[in-house]
């Protein structure tokens, strides 16, 4: 079942429902292209189950491990021999996971927007979109080739151009639409230059084989890397930190974060698939792609890596407390998880138990997909019912939500790390991967699970409890929590969200293809509960009902609580930098020059030939007198150079 | 016939019936003569791809000879390579492209197309030349057409840019006129770019005349710092005229550049190799940075222009096979684009009478169409893959980073940097023109693109993503005729 034909489907398909919605679709069957398009993408969610099935459970290990197939690889453009850009299909037990989780989540938010952006006037547009996404998150997950991955990497960002400006009257949809394009642009610089530097090292853009030659020590694509340098760091070091670069910018890393919260312009759903379960973790995905030369051949990078991750997510974490924007509070919080991940394959290494953190980052993408895509269609339906997305505008919807708010009690059970839910047996095990390997990370990731679960309460009890629900405009409550197609893939991925936990990662998904078994830590397990149900049961002294504590706590810290709630002023600084110094400076310079200097050097040259012209004008009076004086005295002068020249 | 005269003899026929037919027939005499000759160009692609794969490494194929002044040994000497035959058929898209673009001129229609004709005939002739001489004849060929172009059917300063481009264009020659006259004089008289190639020249001569060739080519394809006619003149230009210039004058510089300067003077190129490298990054990244200042969406095109032209010349500059072949892609790539760029911007203004960015807003939602033709070729300006300008800066990129040293690499560097800056400005540019509210209520009677204007922008959108999706073929046969040029390079000494 592993043939190259059925699994060129599943990205293709999508991209076939894009081009029938875009050429015909959008203007014959506007209402139809929703179905359509849900039903092109079942095919390929059910292909993507299928292959996973097949490869982990029909092929199987071969000599004890899950080896990558390639069953198709096509040359698409040659540079130089060696060097060219393939487009091809990998499956490992990375890709097939992420086969699964990319169509299946894409499947659920398709589902859910039939009903959330009914009425649009663009909405067969939204649909092609999401399927332009779902292709390019497809193309980039099954990449054999550095550059292919870079391809479908700028494709999806791309989609969520389009995706988050989707309101494109609106200035701030398409300022943020921007934000996120021009700071992931910014960041894939770093990608580009990493790839040009690897692969003229290499030898090569084809991964499995950039592996090969930068992991193996005794060639000579090997010590070219290792040898030169720019600045005491060797070249592979500098590529490998460059190409992080590119995944930190897409996946929302400190301090390249800051397009994130503003992506939540999008479509509420769109925030679920790109901004929560998808595309933000492509930057994971690259780096546990390429992992084995991480972990081999430059640990101590590996290490900063971890660092980046872990600060990351705390420093998410701490903003996420002060946030009043129901979306914003996820989006900090997304930032942390996938901190986490990048933590967990820092202090990872590669095989065996000791690559653990690698197959927890792996577990914890898998269930936080489930989980945190699950808070956003929650937070979607919340939206969809008060119309705002402020805190202040709900409250006490438990009731009038039912299904909504058992879903978002689960999920938010789930991302605080209480079993037997699935963010438990994840966050588990990158804690313990943490303790074994390096205790700062692993006392930050405990603190800041601690907060996780805090912020997650306070937006549960601010959104379903703390006061009743009494809108400023009754007349807009009309409507129920919302149709059956916006229910149905809320309980499905609430069953994801509880179940995806006893999915057996350590056997299926590793560092080095091996199965491994792991240990179970009570002592990390119940410190990490102790904690979470600490902060959790904080949050409900602080939030439950309405009360002036939060407020006596916040001025207390009142000047830290400010420095959190403006988001460490990130966005000032970036502001500065890009009007003053890019504008500002970059910009009016060269514009000045070009005005001035250059420009007008060239009317000056013009201005100074017309006027030589006009001074030696008389000359050509026209007077035949004038003339022959000239005549006269240039044969003179002719004589006169001969005579003492002796020409 | 031969295919190589043929396509000569096509636009210079349509011209010759134009003159005699009625005034309002003769767009469509134009037309058809630029279809004509768009399947021509269609037929010497599939003939000269056929001749390669059946194994004819011959370094120009379809070669023709006619005498024409037998005392000085000029002679009509045609013949294409892979980089010519790319050359021809962005020609002839372009031309037809902006012969519909045009459809509706009611201001001297007659004179109007014919003038689009003869710059076509004038790149198609260069572009097959052999011969220095009829080189140079069909370049001067189309410098007089976008002179009157402009000046005639341009706005605003018009008469200025229309001076100023041709004054710097004539300057360009000039220098390019004294090279070709060097070169014959060390050649024992000839002015044959296949007998040229062959000789081998000593270093001083090549020294002497590689700068007079390069600069001249390079002042029509804004070399900094003689790019300055490029702003003035692209937003003085009438639609077509500044997708002339922009998708096919501009490349005549480029293709200049390694043909007749590059290719004939490889020692000279390596010579003042750096001080190409110095000078295209500088117009990479200061025409890019230039761009982020702009008002007008003219002059935001030609800035950007600069800053792309900027890429061919590094990709020549760094003389091996990739970045070559990159050069010659981005010169396709960019020619196809801008032409597309230009044609939209024409649209809009023909619409709503002003191209200043701070009166403009919210369009997308009014006219779709040529919305979305705007945003997809600026996607491709800022090198999104699946359209050509990736594949052609990628490829000018992977070259550039195989030459060893530093300064290569710091190049290469701030050239892939400028691909940020694009992305600010062509987003910025595109939210402040496409998308927001609608800023005037005028625009809400304006109407979205006719069908002449669909099918020119179809036809540039159609060539952008076939490069941008299958590049394959064509970085192939272009790349089989650099390798030869990459290898005279690699066999000198440095």
């Amino acid at each position: 079942m592993l043939n190259a034909s059925t699994l060129l489907l599943i990205p293709l398909l999508p991209l076939l429902s894009f081009l029938f919605i875009t050429f015909f679709g959008k203007k014959h069957l506007p209402k139809a292209s929703g179905l359509i398009s849900i039903f092109i993408l079942g095919v390929s969610t059910l292909l993507s189950l299928n292959v996973a099935y097949n490869y982990f459970f029909v092929v199987g290990m071969t000599n004890g491990i899950y080896q990558a197939i390639i069953p198709m690889k096509l040359e698409w453009l040659q540079f130089y021999p060696g060097v060219s850009i393939d487009m091809g299909i990998i499956l490992d037990p990375i890709s097939v996971m992420m086969l699964v989780v990319v169509t299946f989540i894409s499947l659920m938010v398709h589902i859910y927007s039939l009903g959330y952006m009914k009425g649009e006037e663009r909405f067969a547009v939204y649909y092609s979109f999401l399927d332009l996404f779902t292709f390019s998150m497809l193309g980039l997950v099954i990449a054999t080739n550095l550059f292919q991955m870079y391809f479908f990497w700028e494709l999806v960002g791309l989609s969520s151009y389009l995706l988050i400006g989707y309101y494109f009257t609106k200035p701030s949809a398409v300022a943020a639409a921007k934000k996120a394009f021009i700071v992931t642009r910014f960041a894939d610089l770093g990608f580009l230059i990493g790839i040009l530097i690897l692969s003229f090292h290499a030898g090569t853009l084809d991964i499995q084989t950039l592996i090969k030659r930068l992991t193996t020590s005794d060639t000579t694509f090997y010590s070219s890397a290792i040898l030169t340098g720019f600045m005491g760091v060797s070249s592979l070091t500098w590529g490998l930190a460059l190409v992080f670069i590119g995944g930190a910018g897409k996946s929302a890393m400190f301090p390249l974060h800051i397009w994130l919260p503003d992506a939540m312009e999008g479509p509420t759903p769109v925030s679920a698939l790109i901004h929560a379960a998808t595309m933000v973790v492509a930057g994971v995905y690259l780096v546990a792609r390429l992992f084995p030369i991480y972990a081999i051949s430059s640990p101590h990078l590996l290490e900063i890596i971890g660092y980046i991750g872990i600060i990351s997510s705390a420093l998410a974490a701490i903003i996420a407390c002060t946030q009043t924007d129901i979306k914003r509070v996820l989006a900090y919080s997304t930032i942390s998880q996938i901190g986490y991940m990048l933590a967990s394959l820092g202090v990872s290494q590669y095989g065996g138990l000791n690559g653990e953190g690698f197959s927890a980052s792996m577990f914890h993408l898998f269930t936080h997909a489930f989980f945190k895509a699950l808070l956003f269609l929650c937070a979607g339906s919340v939206i969809h019912y008060v119309h705002s997305n402020e805190v202040k505008d709900m409250g006490g919807l438990r009731k009038k939500m039912p299904i909504t708010h058992l879903c978002f009690l689960l999920a938010c059970l789930a991302i605080a790390g209480i079993p037997p839910l699935s963010g438990f047996f994840s966050k588990e095990e990158i804690l313990a991967a943490a303790f074994a390997h390096n205790q700062t990370i692993f006392y930050i990731a405990w603190l800041t699970a601690g907060l996780t679960s805090f912020y997650m309460f306070r937006l549960y009890y601010l959104t379903f409890w703390n006061k009743e629900y009494s809108p400023a405009h009754l007349a807009h409550n009309h409507h129920d929590e919302g149709s059956w197609n916006m229910k149905l893939p809320l309980l499905v991925l609430m069953l994801g969200a509880v179940g995806a936990g006893f999915v057996p990662f350590h056997h299926l998904v590793t560092s080095d293809g091996q199965p491994y078994e792991n240990e179970f830590h009570l002592n990390i397990t119940l410190m990490a509960i102790g904690l979470s149900l600490f902060a959790i049961i904080i949050a409900t002294i602080f939030y439950r009902k309405k009360n002036n504590l939060p407020d006596k706590i916040s001025s207390m810290f009142s000047r830290f609580y400010n420095f959190a709630f403006h988001k460490f002023y990130f966005d000032e600084v970036y502001q500065f930098i890009s009007q003053k110094i890019l504008f500002n400076v970059m910009g009016a310079f060269s514009s000045w020059f070009d005005k001035n200097i250059v420009n007008g050097s060239v009317n000056t040259t013009a201005f100074i030939t017309e006027a030589f012209s006009e001074t030696i004008k008389p000359v050509q009076s026209g007077k035949v007198q004038g003339y022959a004086l000239a005549f006269l005295f240039g044969i003179l002068g002719l004589i006169v150079v001969l005579f003492f020249f002796n020409f | 016939m031969n295919l190589l005269v043929l396509l000569i003899i096509i636009p210079v026929v349509a011209l010759a019936i134009s003159v005699f037919v009625h005034a309002e027939k003769v767009k469509s005499v134009i037309l058809f003569g630029a279809i004509v000759e768009l399947i021509l160009c269609f037929e010497l692609l599939r003939e000269f791809m056929v001749e390669r794969a059946a194994g004819n490494n011959s370094p120009y194929l379809f070669e023709i000879v006619y005498p024409w002044f037998k005392t000085w040994n000029i002679n009509f000497h045609a013949g294409v390579d892979g980089i010519s035959v790319s050359m021809l058929l962005l020609t002839s898209l372009v031309t037809v492209s902006a012969i519909l673009v045009s459809w509706k001129i009611d201001n001297k229609p007659r004179e109007f197309f014919m003038m689009l004709m003869l710059l076509t005939v004038g790149a198609i002739g260069f572009f097959i030349s052999m011969d220095l001489i009829m080189a140079f004849f069909f370049l001067e060929l189309s410098v007089v057409p976008k002179f009157l172009l402009i000046a005639h059917w341009g706005s605003g300063r018009k008469v200025y840019s229309a001076t100023k481009l041709a004054l710097m264009l004539m300057a360009g020659s000039s220098l390019i006129l004294v090279g070709i006259l060097l070169l014959y004089l060390k050649s024992n008289g000839s002015f044959d770019i296949s007998v040229l190639q062959g000789l081998h020249l000593d270093n001083e001569t090549q020294k002497l005349i590689f700068p007079l060739m390069f600069m001249g080519f390079g002042v029509f394809t804004a070399l900094f710092p003689f790019h300055t006619w490029v702003p003035d003149g692209h937003s003085s230009a009438p639609t077509a005229g500044s997708m002339f210039l922009a998708g096919i004058s501009m490349k005549l510089g480029g293709y200049g550049c390694i043909r007749f300067a590059a290719i004939l003077l490889p020692e000279g190129t390596q010579y003042y190799s750096t001080a190409i490298i110095i000078l295209s990054t500088i117009a990479i990244v200061y025409g890019a940075f230039a761009t982020l200042m702009q008002k007008d969406i003219k002059y935001i095109n030609a800035y950007s222009s600069v800053s792309h032209c900027g890429f061919v010349l590094l990709g020549i500059g760094m003389l091996n096979q990739t970045a070559l072949t990159g050069a010659v892609l981005q010169m396709i790539s960019h020619g196809l684009m801008t032409a597309l760029f230009f044609g939209a911007i024409g649209m809009i203004y023909s619409r709503t009478h002003t191209r200043d960015v701070r009166e403009l807003g919210g369009l997308l939602k009014i006219m779709p169409f040529i919305g979305s033709i705007y945003i997809i070729v600026g996607l491709c300006s800022l090198g999104l893959p699946g359209l050509s300008g990736f594949v052609s800066e990628m490829t000018v990129f992977m070259g550039a980073w195989k030459v060893p040293g530093t300064f290569y690499k710091a190049a290469t560097i701030l050239a892939c940097a400028s691909i940020v800056v694009t992305a600010v400005y062509i987003l910025q540019a595109v939210a402040k023109v496409m998308l927001g509210p609608i800023k005037d209520p005028h625009f809400l009677t304006l109407t979205d693109a006719a069908w002449y204007e669909r099918s020119a922008s179809w036809l540039l959108m159609l060539a952008i993503i076939i490069m941008g999706v299958l590049p394959m073929w064509l970085a192939q046969m272009i790349s089989h005729d650099t390798a030869p040029m990459a290898v005279k390079f690699l066999t000198l000494n440095p």
